[in-house]
């Protein structure tokens, strides 16, 4: 992008307004997100309970719902406790959203579409979203309340409990790609949905399921959500805040939820290749012509949101269907079940690689290339996009 | 690239924004060393920390960076939890430091100082005066793989070595890697076992004996 607004602008405004053009996007992204997750997950809990959830707002739907919450977050009094380290208290939910925020420069949305290209982006978006917790920890301590306290404590444990597990699971598809480089990863489970890694082997299909608990703990939604226990610490770890500050860390949790969703879509879920490969069907790719790749892409990148998006509805599926898990059963789950499965998974799945490089069945070759693929599908799979 | 006639009003990004990580990190570490409050400590060392990572990212490390992030400000942000907050009597913990503790802190480190500025000095490519040729440099291209692979008791670097003496030897830093590892961990054991004997003592001082540790 950078490069063609090089043509009309100087080169070091150029590579500014390119760089602000990406963040502006991937802020929008996660506001829309969080606004729309929040009227979603109204409606959603609504129709679980047998209810209709909001109705009035902006008409039918109650779409306007989530407009209308901000405004009343934004009129709220911005209250402080008075013991409240200031500093340490003002800045926790802007560090908490800024890590959130910033897993999104690594992820990629289509081929070649990404903030910055990375070729560990993996590991990168593991150790951001590791960092939310920091924001946490300090949103618990600057208050000075005992119910903050114990709500960032408990989060804090759980977080770092679950990242074990976490980091395991999203090893298994890194190892079967034999890359951390998101993009090339998205690219290899191109074809049909067989070639996606959450069908290549058992291991990688018990690999999903364990990564996405692990996912709904460390972004602490129901049944892992001692954090904010609201029978308990009245609301962990955002006890004190309110108005602005209080939507920003809202934000910053629906943000990591879209984030975790994002990830698995890429990792298991075959990214932004549908299930069926209509869009190279129709030669919508690179190969023939830039207006031709960017219509393929804008699909893929519709394709990999609406995966994210299951992601995310399933969570809230969860939330209102299972009851909260207690401390020692958060804990068991992570230590008993989460990381033995976890470490089967990857051993599995490294004894599979080795015995069946190939594939079980001859269902078109995995690793990307479609059956009737030409030379240039094999070759586009570990390109150098330049976007 | 048609507007490279320019050039003298053109911002150096690379440049602005290492002098904005490092400023960071440099008046964070000063505010580490500056404020008397645990948990504003670990605070800007973490700020600190995470602004040593963007220059990483800068350069163009984006592993080192990434692990730079996972392993000192994570590792940080656990000792600030498990070391900080779950051992601190009170709120709002205020360490006040003595005369000798400055004392000693500074002449070590100011050691310190001294021997990287010295070494920073002598790296030949940086100063002004005796340049290396471009070319050369950009040839040389030096990478961490074979440091990491004799870590893991690879010595890719022997393979082309032409005399059979210098070439044996191949099994690495494998080894010492191993021992460090271990000895980590003899310290991470031995640091949970005196948190824990002390809560034991304090335990049966205040009357309870039966019940060793059961939180």
């Amino acid at each position: 992008m950078a490069e063609v607004l090089a043509l009309y602008l100087p080169v070091w405004l150029a590579h500014a307004v390119a760089a602000l053009v990406k963040a502006g996007i991937l802020l929008a992204l996660v506001a829309t997100a969080a606004a729309a997750f929040t009227w979603l997950e109204r409606k959603v809990s609504a129709r679980i309970q047998d209810r209709l959830g909001p109705t009035r707002v902006g008409g039918r739907f109650g779409w306007l719902q989530s407009p209308a919450d901000g405004l009343k977050l934004l009129a709220k009094e911005d209250t402080m406790p008075a013991a409240a380290d200031a500093l340490l208290f003002k800045l926790a939910p802007y560090i908490s959203f800024c890590a959130s925020f910033s897993v999104f420069l690594a992820l990629p949305f289509a081929n070649g579409w990404v903030a910055q290209h990375l070729n560990v982006a993996a590991f990168f978006v593991l150790a951001i979203a590791g960092l939310e917790i920091f924001g946490v920890i300090l949103a618990g301590y600057a208050p000075g309340s005992k119910w903050s306290l114990f709500g960032a404590m408990r989060e804090a444990a759980q977080v770092v409990s679950y990242e074990v597990p976490l980091g395991l699971c999203v090893v298994v598809p890194v190892m079967v790609a034999g890359t951390m480089d998101l993009m090339a990863i998205g690219n290899m489970q191109r074809g049909m949905f067989w070639n996606w890694f959450i069908f290549h082997d058992p291991f990688t299909f018990l690999a999903f399921w364990v990564y996405f608990t692990c996912a709904v703990a460390s972004v602490n939604r129901a049944p892992f959500d001692l954090a904010e226990a609201e029978s308990e610490l009245v609301a962990g770890f955002h006890t004190e805040y309110s108005g602005f500050r209080w939507s920003v860390f809202f934000m910053a949790e629906y943000g990591s939820m879209t984030a975790v969703s994002c990830l698995a879509a890429i990792l298991f879920l075959g990214g932004w290749n549908g299930p069926i490969p209509i869009v190279h069907w129709l030669g919508l790719t690179p190969d023939n012509g830039a207006l031709a790749g960017w219509i393929g892409n804008l699909l893929g990148a519709c394709n990999f949101l609406l995966k994210a998006f299951f992601g995310v509805v399933a969570m809230m599926w969860a939330r209102w269907t299972l009851p909260r898990l207690r401390i020692d059963q958060v804990m068991a789950t992570c230590l008993k079940y989460c990381i033995p499965l976890a470490a089967a998974a990857f051993l599995g799945a490294m004894v599979w690689t080795v015995l069946f490089p190939g594939g079980l069945l001859p269902l078109g070759s995995p690793l990307g290339v479609v059956a009737e693929g030409s030379p240039s599908v094999i070759h586009s799979a570990d390109e150098q996009p330049g976007g | 690239m048609n507007n490279l006639g320019d050039e003298a009003a053109m911002i150096n990004w690379h440049s602005f924004f290492f002098l904005l990580m490092a400023s960071i990190s440099a008046v964070a570490a000063v505010a580490v060393v500056l404020s008397a409050n645990v948990v504003r400590m670990a605070f800007y060392l973490i700020i600190s920390l995470g602004g040593v990572a963007g220059l990483f990212f800068l350069a163009g490390a984006d592993f080192v960076g990434t692990m730079q992030l996972v392993i000192y400000v994570g590792g940080t942000l656990v000792l600030l939890v498990f070391g900080v907050m779950l051992t601190a009597r009170g709120p709002f913990v205020t360490m006040r430091t003595s005369g000798g503790h400055w004392v000693l802190a500074v002449a070590v480190g100011g050691a310190l100082l001294v021997v990287l500025l010295q070494a920073a000095v002598r790296v030949g490519v940086w100063q002004e005066g005796r340049r290396v040729e471009p070319s050369l440099t950009a040839k040389a291209e030096k990478t961490a793989t074979p440091l990491g692979l004799g870590l893991l008791g690879v010595r890719v670097d022997k393979l082309d070595e032409q005399r059979a003496v210098l070439r044996q030897g191949m099994s690495g830093y494998l080894l010492p890697f191993e021992i460090i590892s271990v000895h980590l961990l003899v310290v991470l054991v031995g640091a949970a076992y005196l948190a824990r004997a002390k809560r034991r003592r304090r335990e049966a001082a205040g009357g309870g004996e039966q019940r060793d540790g059961g939180s």
